[in-house]
């Protein structure tokens, strides 16, 4: 037991090289002189002010900025309740149903998500005249439809787990269900809730192919712009973009980590002492 | 809770409330997801139109024509595309298995501080975007770039003189295919894996050594077996989106090989035909359904072990 | 059974654990005999699991040696070592059939297939599990479990077996049977016991030597009388049962010692010669060895007062008895008479306190 175990510490330090090199190798490259992505021709910085200039780009990150934004929260709106059904009400008409359509989209695979979700559209346009174009609204659907089923699994395992007891005890001292709600059950789950709206969130900034789908013209995620250039090649600037975007995914995941472990230490200190007082 | 009293004692057992919470996101699935489903299945019976949208089922109506399904068999594209799909996927979920088992059980190993931060180093790829994370293997793979020469070097010196190889042909290969999806879908391995074997209790492997096990055999009797519901979870999670993948093979993949995916969305968008896109999607699925049955009869099965223990 | 010239079978050497800047165990040394029933006595964080783990193997001394059998176990590790254990949590591996748990150590042993099975039939005879051998551990009560885990940890016959709270995740009523079915197993087993609890109940009964530790230190070591009657330390009197513990100055040497006690409001008489006069000393009393009564009693030491408090447990009454000096006193007194406990005292009765001189335990700490 005291003993290192090196087999697994290698196997450890072979498989974060795995994860990081690609990576590393992907930001040195954003820095070459060279158009070409792969031969080393010296520093410059040139392909990050040629990025600042594309109109295309920050339109196009600023539209998927929007539709994360909004389809997160509606995803998390009707996750919560669908987590909150799946949890609380044992029984109703269509339960085995529902309890299919939430989980079913977790392992759906998203090809079929999305040309199912494009038909749909596009059948829906040709019956009832709606939606007149893809766009915003049609993304915005679809992702939110996906994402959602993340939320409902999120908030059922934290319902499931949380002590049903504390419900009652709002009950017996004389709350109604409203209040049991807003005041017990929602603050107690509030953070699976928004660890469901971040994940909503970077599932739909992150999505190409339900996006490709159901997208239309004038509508290019970042995303769907990537794809497109990438499908042409490796070329320098989508290195100054990946780095961009990486930084800021690491530095804010970084940071959320950070802020959980303070929190975390705060709160073993705080019963420690408790326990310390208590003695 | 007492299960089937359809939460008596539970807060908002009023029925209005209780509807309504159902049903909006009831309504939403169904419209959204059930619905969209249901057309797949019914335009995969239907007949290819030349028309806009470019289907012919109402007008059969109600004859169900099993000529798709048909197509499925009788031409090599679909069954080689099938084939490849579940070979990749296999192979990669294998790798992530072999990689991934031995990094979640050490990740449990190391001290509780080391453990939040090799989480972290785990999660983070998974954050950052998917497509950005295949693009950078794209770098690599080419033939002058540093991985590509360095591994040809490497073969090299095993090879004899004569044979020595210039570059390795990487790109658009089923290897680049599975080495991208076992970088891209690690994560989902080892996540659950962790979880599984975080929650054993250490005592049974001290209860083992106790008895005369060496490492070795406490692993193999104890912990292997214990963790195989994590396996299947983690093996899931990455075979099931794997065999389904669109975006990995259609950037470092073999055109001339494709995988299921590619095939639906190339009769979807090229071919524009409909009915046949629906019948490869709806057999792809049924082709994932048995794993899934399996996966939920192992959770079924841990729960109610869980649940018959005090 | 420890005795003079008898070679100790376990033999642990200054022995110190420490974790970090933690020392959960202190330069401790202590000699169990072949054929004891041994336990570690102490409350939470006391060093005693430390202890049984090092014994066990699973952590290494920072610094002694412990040898078993007169073998030196430094760097010998648990899967080598004469020794098996009984977890506190049982440990049943979940994924085997009780036959499969009793069986699983002798897999590492070379014996025939025959061999293994008449083994662990026997083993499970022993603690008459033979009918649920085909069962899986949560199939089980918690009473089944805990004899899977004793019949599991005997089964390779080890030299010297460790009892982690054994009867700690058993209710009241199963406890005192499980507890004699140890003792008799021991009995029957002859094989080396070291029991580790927090419960002095459960030592008291099950061994015949006791060690009492305290913030990984050894404060007494001996046979349940000894540490019950005869403690060596106020910390010892007050850990094992409880007692009445007033501090007092020694003022007379003759005839037994002549304190005197502030808190008592005079002077106390103790048979004992163990101080000299102008030692500042405790006087200890156990509340069943006072006696109430109505009356004045004839007796060198007594002492009057009201009762405050009193609790009835059928087979016997506590009463909180206050001095004039204000200061309690426990009395445990056992319920002779039928009808309640009216009969010896009451609410607020003025009562009479006497103990005799052999009663009072003098302690110098």
């Amino acid at each position: 037991m005291n003993r290192r175990p090196v087999f697994l510490i290698s196997c450890l330090c072979f498989g974060f090289a795995f994860f990081y090199i690609p990576i590393l190798s992907l930001i040195i490259f954003s820095f070459n002189r060279s158009r070409l992505v792969t031969v080393w021709g010296g520093f410059s910085t040139q392909w990050y002010g040629k990025l600042f200039q594309n109109d295309q780009i920050i339109k196009a990150a600023v539209l998927s900025l929007e539709i994360a934004v909004v389809s997160a929260t509606l995803a998390t709106i009707l996750g919560t309740m669908a987590g909150i059904t799946l949890a609380r009400f044992r029984r109703f008409k269509g339960r085995v149903v529902f309890s299919g359509m939430v989980t079913a989209p977790l392992v759906m695979p998203e090809v079929i998500t999305g040309i199912s979700s494009l038909m749909l559209f596009i059948l829906m346009a040709e019956w009832i005249g709606w939606p007149g174009s893809r766009g915003f609204t049609t993304v915005t659907i679809a992702h939110t439809t996906f994402s959602m089923a993340y939320v409902a699994v999120i908030v059922q395992s934290r319902l499931a787990s949380m002590d049903a007891a504390i419900e009652e005890a709002a009950m017996d001292l004389g709350a109604r269900p409203w209040r049991v709600l807003t005041d017990v059950t929602l603050p107690v789950i509030a953070p699976a809730i928004l660890a469901g709206w971040l994940l909503a969130f970077t599932i739909s900034l992150d999505d190409v192919v339900i996006t490709n789908f159901t997208t239309g013209p004038g509508a290019t995620t970042l995303p769907i712009l990537i794809w497109s250039k990438v499908k042409l090649g490796v070329t320098p600037d989508i290195n100054a973009l990946a780095t961009i975007i990486i930084s800021i995914v690491g530095v804010g995941v970084v940071m959320a980590g950070i802020i959980m472990h303070r929190a975390e230490a705060r709160r073993e200190r705080d019963i420690q002492m408790a326990i310390a007082a208590g003695q | 809770m007492i299960e089937g009293q359809a939460g008596k004692g539970s807060w908002f057992n009023r029925r209005g409330w209780r509807d309504l919470i159902i049903a909006i996101p009831y309504g939403w699935l169904a419209t959204f997801f059930l619905l969209p489903f249901i057309i797949v299945v019914a335009m995969s019976l239907a007949r290819r139109a030349e028309f806009s949208p470019p289907i012919a089922f109402l007008d059969d109506w109600p004859f169900v024509r099993w000529d798709n399904f048909a197509r499925l068999f009788n031409d090599s594209l679909y069954i080689r595309a099938y084939l490849t799909s579940i070979w990749n996927a296999g192979v990669a979920t294998f790798f992530c298995m072999l990689i991934g088992y031995p990094m979640a059980l050490g990740i449990t190993r190391v001290g509780k501080s080391w453990r939040n931060v090799l989480l972290m180093l785990v999660i983070l790829p998974f954050w950052t975007s998917f497509l950005l994370r295949v693009y950078a293997w794209m770098g690599l793979f080419g033939s002058n770039s540093w991985f590509n020469k360095g591994l040809t070097s490497i073969i090299n010196t095993v090879l004899p003189a004569d044979m020595a190889l210039r570059s390795l042909p990487m790109m658009n290969s089923n290897f680049a295919v599975v080495l991208v999806m076992v970088y891209s879908y690690l994560p989902f391995m080892i996540l659950p894996l962790y979880a599984n074997l975080e929650k054993l209790d250490n005592t049974l492997n001290e209860a083992a050594m106790d008895l005369g096990s060496r490492p070795w055999q406490v692993f193999k009797d104890v912990t292997l077996p214990l963790s195989i519901p994590g396996i299947i979870a983690g093996g899931l999670l990455v075979f099931i989106p794997a065999s389904g993948e669109l975006i990995i093979p259609s950037l470092v993949g073999n055109a001339s090989d494709p995988m299921i995916g590619r095939v639906i969305s190339d009769e979807f968008a090229s071919a524009r035909d409909w009915p046949m896109a629906s019948a490869v999607a709806v057999a792809l699925l049924l082709m994932l359904v048995l794993p899934m049955m399996v996966y939920s009869h192992f959770e079924n099965r841990a729960q109610a072990a869980g649940e018959a223990r005090p | 059974m420890p005795s003079e010239g008898q070679a100790p079978f376990i033999r642990i050497e200054g022995v110190t654990k420490d974790f970090g800047k933690f020392t959960a165990v202190k330069n401790v040394s202590l000699d169990i005999f072949k054929g004891e029933m041994f336990a570690l006595l102490g409350g939470s964080g006391c060093g005693k699991t430390t202890l049984l783990r090092m014994l066990a193997g699973f952590e290494a001394p920072t610094s002694g040696r412990i040898f078993i059998d007169g073998q030196d176990m430094t760097g010998v590790p648990p899967y080598e070592r004469p020794v098996n254990m009984m977890f506190q949590s049982y440990a049943l591996f979940p994924h085997m059939s009780v036959e499969g748990n009793v069986g699983y150590g002798l897999k590492h042993e070379k014996v025939t297939a025959k061999e293994r099975t008449d083994r662990v039939r026997q083993m499970l005879d022993l603690v008459q599990l033979t009918p649920l051998a085909g069962r899986k551990p949560h199939q089980l009560s918690g009473g089944q479990r805990q004899r899977v885990a004793l019949a599991r940890a005997l089964a390779k016959q080890p030299k010297l077996l460790l009892l982690d709270e054994p009867l700690g995740a058993l209710d009241k009523k199963l406890r005192e049977h499980t507890q004699f079915e140890i003792m008799s197993i021991q009995e029957r087993t002859g094989i080396t016991f070291v029991v580790v609890t927090h419960d002095q109940e459960e030592a008291m009964t099950l061994a015949n030597r006791i060690a009492v530790m305290d913030h990984g230190e050894i404060r007494q070591i001996g046979a349940p009388t000894d540490v019950y009657e005869f403690p060596n330390s106020r910390f010892v009197a007050g850990f094992i049962g409880s007692i009445n513990m007033f501090e007092g100055e020694v003022t007379k040497n003759g005839a037994g010692l002549t304190i005197s006690v502030p808190t008592l409001g005079g002077d106390i008489t103790v048979s004992s010669d163990a101080a000299a006069v102008g030692d500042k000393v405790t006087v200890a009393v156990r509340p069943e060895k006072i006696v109430i009564s109505r009356d004045r009693p004839e007796a060198v030491n007594a002492i009057s007062g009201v009762v405050r408090d009193l609790g009835y447990f059928g087979k016997d009454s506590l009463y909180r008895v206050s001095l004039a000096t204000g200061a309690l006193v426990s009395v445990n007194s056992v319920n002779i008479s039928r009808g309640g406990t009216a009969k010896t005292a009451d609410w607020e009765d003025k009562v009479w306190l006497s103990f005799d001189p052999s009663a009072a335990i003098l302690l110098k700490d």
